[in-house]
């Protein structure tokens, strides 16, 4: 580690640097009790990355390590081929947006995001330019003399953003930052981010719990739990192939069955603990011995539904509605099967005629819809068959 | 740009006007009146008649007790600004200004280790622990102050057993700054604590963020942030020791003659000069008024701009 902190003096070794950020086997305890283990990532120049997880999941603390307000207590963090072991806070070329905003409260905005220039000993005339550039880029101009605590959330978060902007670091590190605002503002903050992201093609790295945000943003999402990186990869291979049964429950809405497999041709046969017999296309290459123990994840709106019994069809099961949740553009139904289990189906449209509570009705879902997964080999990384690159 | 505007502006009825209740700094006179009239009471006849009469006394030339009182000019305002009397003022004011710095110098990192760096479970029981001075009389500190100051006392054992020339401290000025500033430290440490605790750290850590070392963190924005506490632990500070009789009393000697003292000597003193004294009281009063009216408009920044 001390090799690698005087390495960060060669130029050279930046200039060939593959990523942004990398971290390697980062771990981080507070007081005994670990809350970031193990976790590796690489991130590429230019991507938006996303690190999503529930709260408590030792996201946040990973960006905190990322930033240097906390230091690793076993691993590294480097910033374009610099090991930062040894770098505090205020020498990292990262900036960062904080969910409180974290605003100077006795300066005016202009002041704010003049703050990180004027400690670079930078031109005056620099720096007011540089200020109007970024207070133009998130469309504050106009209340650059106000005080934070005049302005309201979205305005803080604007400037917060423009102070971070401002200083054009390597790295723009955001935690939670659309967290405190409203559903309609937010979903315009996610554009605007969006926008700035492609026209600066600066790398941001983001931590948030909201998996829209998260999927809507990213090029590519770490899922977090417990300390741990459960998957990384692209929006649509989290939603679509989630590889742990924790990723496919926390990305979107599903259906999850516990069971045993046997492998059976080309097919496997899932004997869930409802006592459901599921035949399971798998659509990537599965680890030999195939896990006993694993789960069945089918997505709402792979299900179909119909009022006649499917004969000689697999995975097709019998049960009676309970209850129709209307959301606008479709309607989840939810079906009791005769097993048991709650099944939820989502269909594009609520029927206006629904069969009764006492009509039997079926659901059915092909065998290559259903994904399987397995809680990861106890070393703490992921299951090291299959990386898709 | 417009669009932002027309946007705030759509929001403006919303925030109409909650729904007409009894509005706050509309209650009635009498029940006003029946509130404020013990408390009034109270303070114009042990306040505000006293200061009357000694404004009174102080307009009359070389009053003595038992004489009448025939107001008749301002000499008495003038003496005290001549020579030796001004040096009296002056000394007090330097007094009260070190007072106030050494209490600063020593109570902040006090305060800032309480507020910002402790675990919250223990601050109150370290606050609690640091004011229980506090709990003994005054008398009783400077005393203690004596026995450790004396030329036989604790400090010269201590230097002696160390084979370091003893030294005289007691009855100097020196002797007055180290029990004034004793005494007044606990007030300014709870003022800068209710101040640093409300510090956010994060704030802190977006400096940091921003490339400022410590040493800058604590400059541009710990001090700015906690200036409104720092205002008023010093004004009270200064205020409190500005017209402080004990420590100079027991601990400055004959050549550490301060406003408190020379009045007391006027009244009950030697002297027995009532005007001269009342004439000093007036304006220690006014000065500690002054600085009662900066500590309220300027002692904390919140209150005034909310």
């Amino acid at each position: 580690m001390i090799f690698k902190a005087f390495q960060k003096k060669a130029p050279s070794v930046s200039e060939v640097a593959e990523f942004d950020v990398e971290l390697r086997g980062v771990s981080k305890s507070f007081r005994g009790e670990t809350v970031v283990r193990e976790v590796d990532l690489q991130i590429a120049p230019g991507e938006f990355f996303s690190i999503l997880g529930p709260s408590g999941c030792g996201k946040t603390t990973t960006l905190r390590l990322i930033a240097g307000f906390e230091h690793a207590s076993a691993g590294e963090v480097v910033i374009q081929g610099n090991s930062m072991s040894r770098v505090p806070a205020h020498q990292r070329p990262v900036n960062t947006v904080f969910q409180s905003y974290a605003l100077f409260s006795h300066l005016n905005v202009a002041e704010n995001v003049a703050f990180g220039l004027k400690l670079q000993n930078l031109k005056r005339q620099e720096i007011k330019e540089r200020v109007e550039e970024a207070l133009t880029l998130v469309k504050m101009i106009d209340f650059a003399k106000r005080l934070p605590q005049q302005l309201s959330g979205g305005q803080q978060q604007r400037v917060a953003l423009a102070r971070a902007l401002v200083n054009r670091p390597a790295v723009l590190l955001l935690d939670e930052p659309l967290g405190a605002l409203d559903l309609k503002l937010r979903k315009e903050m996610q554009l605007e981010l969006s926008n700035i992201h492609q026209d600066l093609g600066m790398t941001f790295i983001m931590v948030t719990h909201d998996q829209e945000e998260a999927l809507s943003l990213s090029n590519r999402i770490a899922v977090m739990q417990g300390g741990r990186i459960e998957q990384i990869g692209s929006p649509a291979e989290i939603y679509e192939c989630p590889r742990t049964p924790f990723v496919a429950d926390f990305i979107g809405d599903t259906n999850l069955f516990l069971g045993r497999s046997r492998e059976h041709g080309n097919t496997i046969q899932v004997s869930t603990d409802e006592g459901l017999d599921l035949v399971i296309q798998p659509r990537y290459q599965l680890p030999s011995p195939m896990p006993e123990d694993v789960v069945v994840s089918i997505r709402p709106e792979k299900i179909k539904m119909s009022l006649q019994p499917q004969a000689n069809q697999p995975n097709c099961f019998e049960g009676r509605l309970r209850n129709v949740m209307y959301k606008g553009t479709h309607a989840y139904y939810r079906v009791e099967l005769l097993q048991g289990k709650m099944i939820t189906v989502m269909y594009p449209k609520a029927s206006n005629n629904l069969p009764s509570p006492t009509t039997p009705v079926y659901v059915l879902w092909h065998p290559a819809d259903c994904l399987l997964v397995w809680e990861p080999l106890p070393t703490g990384k992921a299951t090291p068959t299959e990386e898709e690159h | 740009m417009p669009k932002k505007a027309r946007k705030t502006k759509s929001k403006e009825p919303k925030l109409s006007k909650p729904p007409k209740l009894k509005e706050r700094g509309q209650g009635n006179f009498f029940e006003a009146l029946i509130l404020l009239l013990p408390s009034g009471l109270w303070l114009f006849l042990l306040l505000v008649l006293p200061t009357l009469v000694i404004f009174q006394l102080s307009l009359v030339p070389d009053i003595k007790p038992g004489m009448v009182v025939d107001p008749s000019g301002i000499e008495n305002y003038l003496r005290a600004f001549e020579g030796t009397f001004l040096w009296v003022i002056l000394r007090s004011i330097f007094f009260a200004l070190g007072t106030t710095f050494s209490c600063l110098i020593l109570g902040f990192p006090i305060a800032y280790w309480i507020g910002y760096m402790l675990p919250r479970g223990w601050r109150n029981l370290c606050l609690l622990a640091f004011i229980l001075p506090l709990w003994t009389s005054s008398l009783l500190r400077s005393y203690a102050w004596i026995s450790i100051l004396r030329p036989t006392g604790l400090l010269n054992s201590v230097l002696v057993y160390f084979d370091l020339p003893p030294i005289q401290i007691l009855n100097s000025p020196i002797a007055v700054l180290i029990g004034m500033t004793y005494s007044y430290l606990p007030f300014m440490v709870l003022i800068l604590y209710t101040a640093i605790e409300k510090l956010d750290s994060r704030v802190l850590e977006a400096a940091a963020d921003l490339g400022a070392k410590p040493s800058v963190i604590f400059e541009k924005i710990t001090i700015p942030q906690t200036s409104p506490g720092i205002l008023a632990g010093c004004l009270l500070v200064f205020i409190g020791s500005l017209g402080d009789f004990v420590d100079p009393e027991l601990l400055g000697g004959a050549s550490s003659m301060t406003m408190a003292r020379l009045i007391y000597n006027q009244f009950l003193g030697t002297t027995q000069n009532w005007g001269f004294g009342s004439a000093l009281s007036m304006l220690l009063i006014i000065a500690v008024s002054i600085a009662i009216a900066l500590l309220l408009k300027y002692g904390d920044r919140s209150a005034t701009e909310a």
